[in-house]
């Protein structure tokens, strides 16, 4: 079997805004088929480093491959080669679910007929065949970003960024939502994802913890929980990130 | 003396029905926490108990005030911080505060003290425009624009949403001080780990609420054993518990996963054997309270069932 390869590599990757550091010189890989939780409290440089990483901002200093290609050079092909969703920005509320696949199909230059079954596919598994025609504004929030997830995966990404998929969705899906997560790694797709719910850092594979713009720690859910002698993830986090907290308000 | 009365509480847009003929009282000086997804309608009823949206059908009151006859004597008594930012983002800290205290006819000198705790961590950059603040500060900012007036019911709509496990912490912590200043303080949030924060709680999903109650008794209606069951690869634990005849229910929880069995009774050393043959490894298995979010979820089945 083949060593599997990284589908992120980053090194001192920095971004500074005028004096403020917001990502302090990171360094991490992620390996192919990963699910990899990348946590931090708000304004640590989650954001930043991820908007470096999918090709939309330029880095200060530092190296980083996203599948291969360079966060400098190449941010054309970072961005035919991802996925993306966040909590934010996922589906046109005013388009069909139907629109919805065909236009990201679209983008992600499938074919018509690639389109039409990938739409069969998705509603099917989904059991949304009945809300084919319906707008995305009338479909609940956990039915929304199940369908975003499937579509920000139509085209077969090497790695799928997922920005608090999860936020605000109710208990049940949020499970149903970490399946379709667990069914696209054991494809292969790698999968980037933050969330602030801390039980849901304990399904990824490796966790990273940032903490003003620095990686504060790295490891597997288990082996942060041993470093950290805590009995939950949500322990390691207030251990992490209290004692930086109180100059930041 | 209740705080807030509400009796068949209804709103629909179109053929949605936001909040569904919802009952229910608060007590003055409680910490009540609406829980539950978006969508759940949390939104609609503190909007309709603000006196921000008119209901449908039924009636509510706040301090014995009508929410759509007494509105305007209302308002002055009740405060509000809604889930979206609303403050004037092109003012500064300073005015913004000096703002909604001249609204509410009086000034920041007077009710300084009920806001010091929250205005002092943000004093600092009073001369810098709202809209720059980061998100932590606006919330500060934001609560303390809440409570200038000196409110004796103050509604937070999901204060905590998006915001780190820290950070939550530290809000909740001062929801808790306000509390104890004799304000009744009513907030919603998606979080279900919140729960224990609050006195009492309203589990509130599609419309309705699931149940209503103290965070223990709500636990205690949790009418099934609840084993927490952990193995080496939890994902080939979850196929093989799935089809087992006798699952109930199954959720993965942080590296556990919580199962309910059908049986009345059972013994552990069952299940275990099922799993062995089922060549699973490194079984761990052992007995645990429910928390909300399992008691939300039973909730949830049943609601569904019905």
């Amino acid at each position: 079997m083949n060593e599997p390869g990284y589908a992120i590599r980053a090194e001192q990757l920095t971004k500074r805004f005028g004096d403020f550091i917001a990502v302090n010189e990171i360094t991490f890989d992620v390996k192919q088929g990963e699910i990899y939780g990348f946590l931090g409290a708000n304004g640590a440089g989650k954001t930043t480093a991820i908007r470096m990483l999918i090709g939309l901002l330029s880095p200060s200093s530092g190296i980083a491959t996203v599948a291969g290609f360079d966060v400098y050079k190449e941010t054309e092909n970072i961005k035919r080669n991802i996925g993306y969703m966040s909590q934010r920005f996922s589906l046109y509320e005013d388009l069909t679910v139907k629109e919805n696949i065909r236009f990201y199909g679209g983008v992600y230059g499938l074919s018509s007929s690639e389109i039409r079954d990938k739409t069969d596919f998705l509603l099917k598994k989904l059991e949304l065949e009945h809300a084919r025609n319906m707008l995305i504004s009338s479909l609940p929030l956990g039915w929304k970003q199940k369908l975003a997830f499937s579509i920000a995966v139509i085209h077969d990404p090497k790695i799928v960024f997922l920005d608090e998929p999860t936020g605000g969705v109710d208990p049940i899906t949020r499970r149903q939502f970490w399946n379709l997560i667990y069914e696209a790694s054991s494809k292969g797709v790698t999968v980037f994802v933050t969330t602030h719910y801390m039980d849901e850092s304990e399904y990824c594979d490796r966790v990273s913890i940032m903490v003003d713009g620095r990686i504060a720690a790295l490891d597997t859910p288990r082996g942060l929980k041993r470093i950290f002698h805590a009995s939950s993830m949500d322990e390691v986090f207030l251990k992490l990130a209290r004692p930086e907290k109180v100059g930041d308000i | 003396m209740p705080a807030i009365v509400v009796k068949n509480l209804t709103k629909k847009y179109g053929g949605v029905i936001a909040v569904n003929a919802l009952t229910f009282s608060v007590e003055k000086g409680e910490l009540f926490g609406f829980i539950g997804p978006d969508g759940a309608g949390k939104t609609s009823l503190f909007r309709i108990l603000t006196t921000l949206l008119l209901p449908d059908a039924g009636e509510a009151s706040v301090n014995n005030l009508d929410v759509v006859k007494d509105y305007k004597k209302l308002r002055t008594q009740l405060g509000y911080m809604p889930g979206r930012f609303s403050l004037y983002q092109d003012l500064s800290v300073e005015e913004n505060l000096k703002f909604f205290a001249s609204v509410f006819g009086t000034t920041i000198e007077e009710n300084y003290d009920l806001i010091k705790d929250i205005y002092v961590q943000i004093e600092p950059f009073k001369k810098r425009r709202a809209g720059q603040l980061s998100g932590g500060m606006k919330q500060k900012l934001a609560l303390s624009c809440a409570l200038i007036h000196k409110p004796e019911i103050l509604f937070l709509d999901e204060p905590t949403t998006g915001v780190d496990a820290v950070s939550r912490k530290e809000f909740w912590e001062m929801l808790k001080r306000l509390q104890q200043k004799g304000i009744t303080v009513v907030v919603s949030t998606p979080y279900m780990d919140e729960a224990s924060l609050c006195g009492r709680i309203a589990l509130i999903q599609n419309g309705k609420i699931l149940g209503i109650d103290t965070p223990n008794n709500i636990v205690k209606t949790f009418d099934k054993p609840l084993l927490a069951v952990k193995a080496r690869n939890t994902h080939a634990l979850i196929e093989a518990l799935r089809k087992y005849p006798h699952m109930h229910s199954l959720y993965p929880f942080g590296e556990f996963l919580h199962y309910t069995d059908k049986r009345v009774q059972f013994s552990n050393d069952e299940i275990h054997d099922y799993l062995t043959t089922e060549m699973i490894q490194q079984i761990e298995m052992k007995p645990i309270e429910p928390n909300i979010e399992d008691c939300f979820m039973a909730l949830m089945e049943k609601q569904d069932h019905e």
